[in-house]
């Protein structure tokens, strides 16, 4: 049952996905496409079984996009491997044929980080989804790559855990794919991103070599390696099993719906609650293009007439929720909210998070086509980073949803927009570009839990000096000397050693040329 | 891209780009992986608070700075870090330890308070890694890579540190006999300390929560409680082990002399010192190449190897 609803919501991403792009290309146009492939193919099939390789057009054209709005990657034949012996198989055959191998979870990366450049060989995680084991002990989970977010959180409710980061994509999201961008997602704001719920990860290296990072102890020896590895963006290697983090379900929460008429309210509400001290589990916040667009599609209750609404749960004992939920009306009060809602019951939670969640996918009823920016900024300036935000769309003459992670300051403008007209993908990359350069004068960050894969890369250098950038190209090359895994993403290309060479050279024109 | 303090900059200055070196803190931890080799340089890493952002959350501290003076700052405006305290303790030292304080359930792990990062590499350049923002995954994790080295990759200069609210109501109580797995499930316990008959909590939180939580324990306690200034004399020596397996300490063998469990964690203090626990051959070989890519020249604190923890 699980699994069904899982598949559908997945699909119906896709579908929304790709209805907002018209694209003529297909990997088959490309010359060097099946013919060559073939004795490497056959290889792979030896390895782990003919029904667990695809080389056709139709499945390298599927894994050659994420969700992002990149469109240049170009998969190789594509494995479905189904074990960690299956996965160093074909790590082993891909090295032999002299190509590079790119993990994949469901497609969901915003930023093309599972986008395969070169025609690798690409590893789809989806037949490796089981839950291999709950530990109660020792309070962790270890499960396969593959596995969705919500199937595991779904699995683990009859034991009263639950694994905290959520992804707005968690119905469709992979484990693996959340390793691989550090992933976060509402409630991260009180407990932290994924690397502060992975305890160890095992993990086939670009030499077919198999390491567990990490330990179930308190205090591992040696690098953390672990932490290194979370966030890597399929770049030091493929996990192949993950050791989960198991967060007891608090037994009171309180959800509430704060309205304001002037988003100026709404960002200095948020500020003062986090500078009360409270740590809510979650502040969400949406302005009012986003409510209307959100409204229309999910009905989720909220007022489409305020300018801005903060979404905001606390979570914990029952007095402390209790007094932390007083607080927080107080607070919003002073703040001139026109409305202060609190959630009576599971079921109006419920709803009001399927409006916050359903943001996106509500978007596909204002435009056919949206850019989505990941920056955070210090969470005392949202006030000011707002007003650009704002003034830079104008600027552009384009159209702007905010809907964000407000108490951890990262902001998620979409731009939504029609490339159909002409001239309408260089505003929107233009004002995209000086979003990014605001955030970072504002002294944020690139991305707070999207990644960098291949939209954000050439921002690093704005971010990071050329000595940053080094240590950063050190790391990944003590995991994979020889740039194998994933290719082509997160450094500028200056500092990604030899990843060219990793590519097949027909194609290295086109990517970086 | 960050302006460096001048701080920093005479710090990468002594320390150079030649010859064995390494940097002292306050020593609490020093002869962690391993003893420093003969002939190292040591230099002093700079101190003092560069600012102190209460509303954000945030403190960027220079590494020579005690933690009881930066946590005796923050204690103004009702916050602390997650790094512990120590006797003379710096905040350098305790990330480059990496060992999380006894109330890391309250406070959270030193490995997840790290925000940014400024160091001094092998060749004597200062490099940066994180942001300067509560969230962020621009690049590869140069903050948690760094976090336990040991100073063996890079020498921290610099650290922007989130912070956590002090609880309303903080208290340490020592509950005769009780039973550590139900202290461990209130929801208040910042610690709980188990040495094999009696229990420790630190309890921290809302009033009430705590209030709430004391007479649960009171109940479960086989003699009165009583509250006590903090945790009880831990034995020198430092064990790693499961949660599990801390939660049954001492059973069986005896093995680890006396002993504080920390309940929920999985750190044991024993005055026994854990046998060697075996690595991983690829796990080793992995560390090797970490540290031959970040320190070709092995002149970062030679002698010490963070696989030879605790």
């Amino acid at each position: 049952m699980v699994r069904v609803m899982a598949r559908t919501l997945a699909e119906a991403t896709r579908r929304v996905l790709g209805s907002r792009r018209r694209d003529t290309r297909s990997p088959a146009a490309s010359p060097s496409a099946d013919a060559g492939d073939a004795a490497l193919v056959a290889d792979l099939e030896a390895a782990i079984g003919a029904d667990r390789v695809r080389a056709d057009a139709a499945a390298r054209y599927l894994a050659s996009r994420d969700a992002s709005i990149y469109r240049e990657g170009n998969a190789g034949p594509v494995c479905y491997p189904g074990s960690t012996a299956d996965v160093v198989a074909c790590v082993q055959v891909a090295t032999r044929h002299g190509r590079a191998v790119s993990p994949r979870g469901a497609g969901t990366g915003l930023a093309g980080g599972a986008a395969p450049l070169g025609q690798p060989v690409v590893l789809s995680t989806t037949r490796m989804d089981n839950l291999i084991e709950i530990d109660l002990d020792n309070g962790v989970a270890w499960v396969q790559p593959g596995m969705v977010n919500l199937d595991l959180s779904r699995a683990l409710a009859p034991h009263g855990v639950h694994y905290a980061p959520d992804p707005s994509s968690q119905a469709a999201c992979t484990i693996g794919g959340n390793v691989a961008n550090n992933s976060g997602g509402p409630h991260c704001l009180a407990y932290g991103v994924t690397s502060a719920h992975v305890l160890a990860v095992e993990v086939v290296l670009s030499d077919a070599s198999v390491v567990t990072l990490g330990d179930l102890t308190a205090e591992p020896a040696g690098y953390d390696l672990r932490g290194a590895f979370v966030g890597s963006e399929g770049m030091c290697g493929i996990a192949t099993a993950v050791a989960v983090r198991l967060t007891p379900n608090p037994p009171a929460v309180r959800t509430m719906l704060l309205c304001f008429d002037d988003v100026s309210d709404a960002a200095a509400t948020v500020t003062a609650i986090i500078a009360d001290g409270i740590v809510p589990a979650a502040i969400e916040m949406m302005d009012q293009r986003c409510v209307t667009a959100v409204e229309d599609f999910a009905q989720a209750g909220y007022p489409k007439d305020a300018a801005a609404v903060l979404l905001v749960e606390v979570d914990g004992a029952a007095g402390g929720v209790a007094i932390a939920g007083e607080r927080i009306a107080a607070i919003a009060r002073r703040n001139q909210a026109i409305s202060v809602r609190t959630a009576a019951d599971d079921d109006e939670r419920a709803r009001l998070w399927k409006g916050r969640k359903s943001a996106f996918g509500a978007v596909a009823n204002v435009m056919p086509d949206y850019y989505l920016h990941d920056t955070v900024v210090p969470r005392t300036r949202l006030v000011e980073v707002l007003e650009s935000i704002y003034e830079i769309v104008d600027r552009h003459d384009l159209l702007v949803l905010n809907v964000f992670h407000a108490g951890d300051g990262n902001l998620h403008p979409i731009l939504a927009y029609d490339s159909r007209v002409p001239g309408a993908d260089e505003r929107v990359h233009a004002a995209g570009r000086e979003i990014i350069e605001m955030s970072l004068d504002m002294g944020g960050a690139l991305t707070g839990e999207h990644g960098i894969g291949v939209e954000k890369r050439e921002y690093m250098s704005r971010m990071f000096s050329e000595v940053d950038l080094d240590q950063q190209a050190r790391l990944r090359a003590s995991f994979d000397p020889h740039c194998r895994m994933n290719p082509g993403k997160v450094l500028p290309s200056a500092h990604s050693c030899s990843d060219i060479g990793a590519l097949r050279a027909s194609d290295a024109a086109g990517v970086w040329g | 891209m960050a302006d460096f303090d001048e701080a920093l900059g005479d710090f990468a200055a002594e320390v150079g780009s030649d010859g064995p070196v390494c940097v002292r803190g306050g020593g609490t931890r020093w002869s962690l992986g391993g003893e420093s080799a003969p002939g190292t340089r040591e230099v002093a890493a700079p101190a003092g608070i560069v600012a102190f952002e209460p509303a954000e959350m945030t403190v960027r501290v220079r590494a020579g700075t005690p933690v009881s003076e930066l946590h005796e700052e923050l204690a103004a405006a009702g916050q602390r870090t997650a790094l512990p305290e120590r006797e003379g303790g710096t905040v350098g030292g305790a990330l480059m330890a990496g060992e999380s304080s006894v109330a890391r359930l309250g406070l959270g792990l030193v490995r997840d308070a790290l925000l940014q990062v400024r160091y001094v590499c092998a060749d004597g350049r200062v490099a940066s890694g994180g942001a300067g923002t509560v969230k962020n995954v621009s690049g590869f994790d140069m903050c948690r890579l760094l976090v336990g080295s040991l100073g063996t990759l890079g020498l921290v200069g610099e650290a922007l540190v989130r912070t956590v609210p002090v609880g309303e109501v903080e208290r340490w109580v020592r509950l005769p006999g009780a039973d550590p797995g139900a202290a461990r499930s209130c929801l208040t316990a910042a610690s709980v300390l188990w040495d094999g008959t009696d229990v420790w909590a630190f309890l921290s939180g809302y009033g009430v929560d705590v209030d709430e939580d004391l007479s649960r324990l009171a109940e479960l306690s086989a003699g009165p409680s009583e509250d006590v200034d903090g945790p009880p004399d831990l034995p020198p020596h430092r064990w790693s082990c499961t949660p599990e397996q801390a939660a049954s300490f001492g059973t069986g063998n005896g093995a680890g002399g006396c002993f504080v469990a920390e309940i929920g964690v999985g750190v044991v203090h024993a005055s026994e010192p854990q046998p060697e626990r075996p690595v991983d051959p690829p796990v080793a070989e992995l560390n090797r190449r970490f540290k031959e890519r970040f320190d070709p020249t092995g002149r970062l604190n030679p002698g010490r190897d963070p696989l030879r923890k605790p």
